[in-house]
């Protein structure tokens, strides 16, 4: 018999090929969904899509078990037993929403600030934002403020862009990549190839974090840093780099303020504060002509150190001389930052000299001739093929923000930003300070009835701008932009639960959460938020947050905590955009946004949120989401998204603008906008010329295009800021010599963390512990299979992570006799969990850990009581808590960055104790309920078998 | 037939798999598992989807292993255990023990390019092919009960219906990095074999006789970052800050 | 490996089968007594039962005639090849003697033949699989060939005893083919046991040029069919308890016994129901015996694909 004649070898996959974006993580990218028999035959990754280019990892190749997952919610629900027992009963859209509008309604009349609207991983804070802002509620945000907020604000505040959405190496020219803490299921597939051309390339790739699984596995060098101590690290190098001169001056004079002049006055309100001229324009001081000028000045060659005379008689020394000073003392010296990093002095060494050897042995030279903002015409590209890439491992501690500075800090001083072979800013960003709003939520910005003054996030320029009340007292919810955390540009999510329990500031009366697991893997603390959430006002009866609304696809955790539910679609029944005003998806060398656009319909009574919102903008008659006489102006958000302009000409996608579809950034509304998408693959891409393509923070070409493509409305260079004034305005106030004055409560904090120049101090929970009780680091890894707590509903995913060991390293082990199956004890200052563990070996000594968020409740995700994520699984969270410990200042501080109030979820500090063999891990909670419907139990699965012949 | 081909066959189909860059993200593993279950032969069952003891049929499967040097190279700057991701699947053995221990003539190999398959409707689901491969390449679908295995994706390799470029594994097209190649081994000049040369890919478990096609490239070898420490050069003025600032200027002199 | 009940069975009851079936062919037994007839047809019941008990673990039962098409390669398609073939003279043995009081030399004989032809293609599907490295050598086909002719000559000798012949020339060959086995055996155990695993994690994994190999995690968290199949570990004390136990009942056990009734027959005391009480003793004893040595023969031995799955 011909074998050949055994097989079929040319089947057609499918009937149909619908290409949309993923949303199995965050990372967009492109699929081809196959449809057969209007069913999903296979999704892959769509080759022409800029971000994956054809590849697609674990999460995306198993949409197919997302979509079909019993786990979705089927309709709306109205609670009908005690929150957190999972009783519900199914209601009808109009019920859900009349009651909704019902709720918004009374608290946008009485007291807008009644209203905490937070959405998680959405992608549609645009649209989110505008609703809040037009709602009137100061209390909103996204998830970032538990995510990287410390990542971005440090970024944007110091280069104009950061890590991921606002930029990646470049790829292609790279010859030394330096990856820090990050997570497997961030930006995944980008990273993956990136990785893969950098190895391929023969370039290097050094990883520093504790623990050696996924990228850091494959690295050619692995740094397996002490938890906390990256900033150190980073600033040892940059004392090597200075010593031994290895810095790019000519880069650091054209392009960050290191010759800005800093007035040097102590005790005056000025000090430390940049020296400027009577139009508010820095100072320079001219070395040949020997005198202070504005900087930009034409012709002006600046100093770098030294100490002059202003005009006005007050000294001022050089920025740069002041950084020099700093990172030359030998404290920075590696050997005396070994310890606490826990690396040793001639590996930093090596570090330094290999990033000083590649950025200036191994410069590449792109010949394209170019023009600078000072119209100075360039020949060539020049490159310093080192890049860096971060998230949150680095940033989410409490000394995370500043550690990112130093890293940026590092990056300029080398003279690799937006270069060839460097980190590269992907459109819209770079992106100065000045060009983002300042942030709106004081009294005056709100009120009964009308729209919030101005957006909700922004970047304070000084104390001047915090969203706090006379008396000091914070205006939001979360406390952001307050005392407790100034520069919260992302909000801070994982306060709101606590601080509206605690009615501090002030109690709330309703919750509004969208995609976020709060009751859950989202919170800190979860057992106190479960906790908080049940808690009943004694004289009322009524819970102390009132009413909980709740959007969200699946039935999670929270869920069980909502008052009403509003169930979404999955993402292959919706539509949504990737708008250049969001969370963006260019590549450095495009412009580009996407959308997603109902592939299958959905057989449920679901709707998809973004729809579900302008429907509630419409019944609360929100400006903006109806017309005068009060009718709706977005049927829904695939309406909105082709219909609404943010300012003329500029709507939520760049792409066939114009009635003709012809138009790029600008334009007006098409109404085949989104035909002309999906024809294109559900996504849109413009080449930045080569010109422009480089060194865009002062770059003429690539501003005048920023300004044709609508991102500015005229061009915005950045100085790369190395020393941040609005940091020292803070140390001011702390100070009490400058206006605001900090609370007395606050100075000493400020002082210690709010260095203008960056800067390492140890994170506040190791601090505040007993190092030698809790002696060692208790954090988390993301597993490339798995997004946050999305997959355990997943029947393919879940296979991979089922459960979750802790790992502890093999010293550890030896140490205390523990072996693979083991049952310890992990204590922390707030609480005890007890696991199961297994055996670690490439790991740093001093730090166990697990996989994220695989740990799940009894009887959520419709998966079976008995799960092994309900039983072995566990969180971490348990042991972290929202407050320090307390310091015994009659204060409880957040857990989190004192600069912008992002999450410290990797401070944490435990022991080990070895426990008795169980079953189960603990603590558990009560199961459970399935949210409106009875539970189907499935057997097997045999996704396909129709089409087997 | 179950004998093997009795001359070498034409083409020599199957995998480089590139220990050096694999991360171990299971891209593969699932990708795999979605195109095959709605493709060649009956589905992939999986056995309570959502309970405690949730298993499956999978074509391919990343181990995960620690590789800690007695004595040996010295890798990693913090210490010395490297993980390194493992992907698997059949490796289309030249000497496949697997077909001829098949009583049935479901499993072969196939003449023409070596493709190693197994026809579900003459299998009569033993499980002495599995016990017989070395490598647990092949698992039994406990709802079908018929013996699953990579089929290298014969049904898109040589798929008319699909682009060119589409026309190679899942796993292969989906890999985001580039850890996995396709190709033919029989021709020196194509690239899988190129790499393998190049790069010393090797067999796996080559005492079990099997011949195996698919080749496994090593983790390429790596420098350490305290060796270049002496590289760094010594300032040209130690004396602090203040020799720094000299330094400066001169450089700004030249700007 | 997974000690499969139905395997177990399978072997356990075909090799006591065909080595009852092959003392049948040998013609030692009065073939018109009932005894003998009950013999023959016990002698195909465990066969048959034992072929039908190795088809409950197939996933396509119904398909099973198939497997006698490879015979060229497959040790599996041979047994089935040859289990089919020896019925014939097996059953016209067993016609000959049921029916007609008559032992046929030619069937006899090749029944005697093809029955260790048989266990031999059964002993074969283990012993051909390098992949288990206990398994794969020349001593398994002889082990399964002497317990065969052990457990066979035993029953022959129960049958010669029951049906009050004296059956010496059975215990005889019953007491040489159980320590010849178990003689065997043991040399099978010292050679597991001393084996140096021929693939190790660093062979499977190709790694060892770079350090010690061990498993960090398995692919899914969950068994799969691999691990269920082929990752069975049985403790080494559990392990040690029965193989004591295996030799005790399927081996000295029996053989004291036929070695006390093999004296008392020799000193002419022999006969009565205490002896075939005492056999009888010996073959349910040799049975259990023989159970656990199967049992263990799958559950000790070590798969090469444990070597990806950290066992």
């Amino acid at each position: 018999m011909k074998s050949t004649l055994r097989v079929a070898l040319s089947k057609p996959v499918a009937d149909e090929v619908r290409k949309t974006t993923c949303y199995m993580c965050a990372c967009r990218c492109g699929i081809n969904v196959h449809i057969k028999d209007g069913k999903i035959r296979y999704i892959e990754g769509n080759r022409d899509h800029p971000v994956n280019k054809g590849v697609l990892c674990a999460k995306g190749s198993a949409g197919i078990m997302q979509h079909y997952a019993p786990a979705r919610l089927r309709a709306p629900l109205l609670r009908t037993g005690p929150r957190g027992s999972g009783e519900f009963k199914e209601i009808s859209w109009d019920e859900a929403l009349t009651l909704a509008a019902d709720w918004l309604g009374r608290v946008r009349e009485s007291d807008p600030k009644k209203l905490a609207f937070f959405t998680g991983r959405d992608q549609s804070q645009s649209l989110t934002g505008f609703w809040a802002q037009q709602y009137g509620t100061p209390n909103y945000a996204a998830h970032g403020g538990f995510c990287s907020v410390n990542m971005a604000a440090a970024g944007i505040m110091t280069i104009g862009g950061a890590f991921w959405e606002f930029g990646a190496p470049d790829w292609d020219r790279t010859r030394l990549f330096v990856m820090f803490g990050v997570a497997e299921d961030h930006d995944s597939n980008p990273l993956k190839m990136g990785i893969a051309k950098v190895k391929k390339n023969g370039a290097r790739f050094i990883s520093v974090n504790p623990v050696r699984t996924g990228y850091s596995a494959v690295a050619d060098n692995w740094i397996g840093i002490r938890p906390g101590t990256d900033g150190l690290l980073i600033l040892a190098v940059v004392h090597e780099l200075l010593k031994a001169r290895k810095i790019d001056v000519d880069y650091l004079v054209r392009y960050s303020n290191a010759p800005w002049l800093v007035i040097d006055a102590p005790g005056t309100a000025e000090h430390g504060l940049f020296a400027r001229d009577a139009d508010g324009k820095p100072l320079i001081f001219e070395t040949v002509t020997e005198r202070p000028v504005a900087e930009g000045t034409r012709g002006a060659r600046p100093a770098l150190s030294g100490r002059f005379q202003l005009d006005d008689g007050r000294f001022a020394v050089p920025s740069f001389q002041l950084l020099a000073e700093k990172y030359l003392d030998p404290q920075y010296a590696p050997e005396a930052v070994s310890g606490e990093t826990g690396i040793a002095p001639e590996i930093i060494r090596g570090l330094a000299a290999e990033i000083a050897r590649v950025a200036f042995e191994e410069t590449i030279s792109i010949d394209q001739p170019w023009t600078d903002m000072h119209g100075e015409r360039h020949e060539s590209y020049i490159g310093r093929p080192v890049s860096f890439h971060a998230m949150r491992g680095l940033s989410a501690h409490s000394n995370g923000f500043q550690t990112a500075r130093a890293l940026h800090m590092l990056q300029v001083l080398i003279g690799a930003v937006d270069c060839p072979g460097a980190f590269r800013f992907e459109p819209p960003y770079p992106k100065p300070v000045e060009a983002h709003p300042t942030p709106h939520g004081r009294a005056e910005h709100f009120g009964s009835n009308k729209p919030l003054s101005g957006p909700h996030l922004g970047f304070p320029r000084g104390p001047e701008d915090m969203l706090i009340d006379a008396e000091g007292r914070p205006n939001r919810i979360d406390k952001a932009f307050s005392w407790d955390a100034p520069f919260a540009v992302h909000g801070a999510m994982h306060m709101v639960i606590a601080n509206a329990h605690a009615g501090d500031p002030y109690p709330v009366d309703v919750l509004f959460l969208y995609m976020a697991n709060m009751a859950w893997n989202s919170s800190m603390n979860t057992a106190g938020v479960i906790r908080m959430l049940e808690d009943k006002d004694p004289a009322t009866g009524d819970y102390k947050i009132p009413k909980i609304i709740y959007s969200d696809a699946y039935a999670s955790e929270t869920v069980a905590y909502a008052d009403l539910v509003l169930p979404d679609t999955t993402y292959l029944e919706r539509h949504d955009c990737i708008s250049l005003l969001d969370r963006p998806i260019s590549e450095p060398d495009a412009v580009q946004d996407a959308i997603r656009w109902p592939v299958i319909e959905p057989d449920r009574d679901v709707r998809g949120f973004q729809t579900v919102l302008l429907d509630l903008a419409a019944r609360l008659k929100l400006n903006g989401f109806v017309d005068q006489r009060g009718k709706a102006l977005y049927k829904d958000y695939a309406d909105y998204i082709v219909r609404h302009e943010r300012r003329p000409g500029i709507g939520p996608l760049a792409g066939f603008r114009g009635v003709n579809g012809d138009r790029t950034g600008r334009g007006a509304a098409n109404p085949d906008q989104l035909k002309r998408y999906i024809e294109n693959g559900s996504f849109f891409s413009a080449h930045i010329p080569m010109e422009a393509q480089f060194f865009k923070h002062a770059n003429k070409a690539y501003q005048d295009f920023a300004v044709k493509m609508g991102f500015f409305d005229q061009p915005k260079p950045v100085t790369f800021q190395l020393y941040q004034e609005s940091l020292q305005k803070f140390r001011l106030s702390a100070e009490g010599v400058r206006e605001p004055k900090a609370p007395e409560t606050h100075r000493q904090r400020i002082l210690d963390t709010f260095s203008p120049l960056p800067d390492w101090y140890r994170p506040f929970e190791e601090a505040a512990v007993d190092r030698e009780k809790f002696p060692y680091h208790a954090i988390t890894q993301r597993p490339a299979a798995m997004y946050h707590s999305w997959g355990s509903m997943n029947a393919w995913l879940r296979q991979i992570h089922t459960r979750n060991p802790l790992y502890v390293p093999g010293p550890i082990c030896d140490e205390m006799g523990l072996a693979d199956g083991d049952w310890i004890w992990v204590i922390s200052h707030h609480g005890r969990i007890k696991v199961e563990i297994a055996r670690s070996d490439a790991v740093n000594r001093d730090t166990i850990w697990t996989w994220n968020a695989i740990g799940k409740r009894k009887g959520a995700w419709a998966l079976d009581q008995d799960a092994p994520e309900a039983r072995k699984g566990f969180l971490m969270n348990h042991l972290i808590h929202e407050l320090l410990p307390p310091k015994g200042d009659g204060l409880r501080w957040s857990n989190s960055d004192p600069v912008t109030g992002q999450a410290a979820w990797y401070d944490l500090r435990v022991r080990i104790e070895k426990a008795e063999p169980a079953e189960i891990s603990e603590p558990h909670f009560a199961t459970v309920a399935e949210p409106g419907r009875t539970h189907v139990e499935v057997e097997q699965l045999r996704y396909g078998q129709e089409w087997a012949k | 037939m179950t004998l093997l081909p009795a001359l070498p066959t034409p083409k020599k189909l199957g995998l480089v798999i590139d220990l050096d860059v694999c991360v171990g993200c299971h891209a593969c593993v699932v990708n795999c598992k979605e195109w095959n279950t709605g493709g060649y032969g009956s589905a992939l069952s999986d056995q309570a989807p959502y309970g405690a003891d949730v298993s499956g049929a999978w074509l391919n499967r990343v181990h995960t292993f620690e590789v800690v040097p007695e004595g040996g190279e010295i890798v990693g700057e913090a210490g010395e255990a490297r993980i390194v991701h493992f992907p698997k699947s059949c490796l289309h053995c030249e000497d496949a023990p697997c077909v001829t221990v098949c009583p049935t003539g479901a499993s072969y190999k196939r003449a023409e390019d070596g493709i190693v398959l197994v026809d579900e409707d003459m299998c009569i689901g033993c499980g002495l092919c599995a016990w017989a491969c070395p490598y647990g390449a092949r698992e039994m679908d406990l709802a079908a009960g018929v013996m699953k295995k990579c089929t290298l994706c014969i049904d898109r390799i040589y798929n008319e219906t699909m682009e060119e470029a589409d026309r190679q594994p899942a796993c292969v097209r989906t890999c985001p990095a580039n850890a996995r190649h396709f190709g033919d081994f029989s021709d020196p000049q194509s690239a899988v074999s190129i790499m393998t040369m190049e790069r010393g890919g090797m067999d796996l478990m080559p005492e079990q006789g099997t011949r195996p096609v698919n080749k496994y490239l090593p983790p390429r070898p790596r420098k350490s970052l305290a060796a270049g420490a002496p590289l760094m050069p010594l300032a040209e003025n130690t004396d602090g800050a203040k020799g720094f600032f000299a330094w400066l200027d001169g450089v700004l002199e030249r700007i | 490996m997974h000690p499969a009940p139905s395997i177990i069975v399978f072997t356990t009851l075909s090799g006591l089968g065909y080595g009852l079936a092959a003392i049948l062919g040998l013609g030692l037994l009065d073939p018109s007594l009932t005894l003998t007839k009950v013999a023959h047809v016990l002698a195909l019941l465990m066969i048959a039962i034992g072929l039908l008990s190795s088809t409950l673990h197939l996933g396509n039962p119904q398909r099973a005639w198939r497997a006698l098409s490879q015979w060229r390669s497959s040790w599996l398609s041979r047994e089935g090849v040859m289990a089919i073939l020896t019925f014939l003279p097996l059953l016209w043995s067993a016609w000959a003697s049921v029916i007609e009081s008559r032992y046929l030399v030619l069937p006899g004989l090749l029944g005697t033949v093809l029955a260790g032809v048989t266990v031999y293609c059964t002993a074969m599907i283990y012993a051909s699989l390098k992949s288990v490295q206990a398994w794969h050598t020349p001593l398994t086909p002889l082990c399964y060939l002497l317990f065969a002719a052990a457990g066979g000559s035993l029953l022959g000798a129960f049958f010669a005893m029951a049906g009050r012949n004296s059956g010496l020339f059975l215990l005889l060959l019953a007491l040489l083919f159980t320590i010849a086995a178990w003689v065997v055996k043991i040399a099978w155990r010292r050679n597991m046991d001393g084996l140096v695993p021929l693939s190790t994690p660093e062979t499977a994994t190709g790694l060892g040029n770079i350090g010690r190999v061990r498993l960090f995690e398995r692919p899914h968290m969950t068994e799969n069919y691999l691990t269920r199949e082929m990752g069975f570990r049985i403790a080494r004390k559990h392990a040690v308890k029965l193989r004591r136990l295996a030799l005790l009942l399927g081996g000295l056990l029996p053989a004291a016994l036929v070695f006390m009734l093999l004296v008392t027959t020799v000193a002419g005391a022999g006969g009565g129901l205490a002896a075939i009480l005492a056999m009888t003793l010996a073959v349910i004893s040799h049975i259990i015996g023989m159970l656990a040595e199967r049992w263990l023969f799958f559950a000790e031995a070590r798969h090469a694909v444990m070597n990806y799955y950290g066992g």
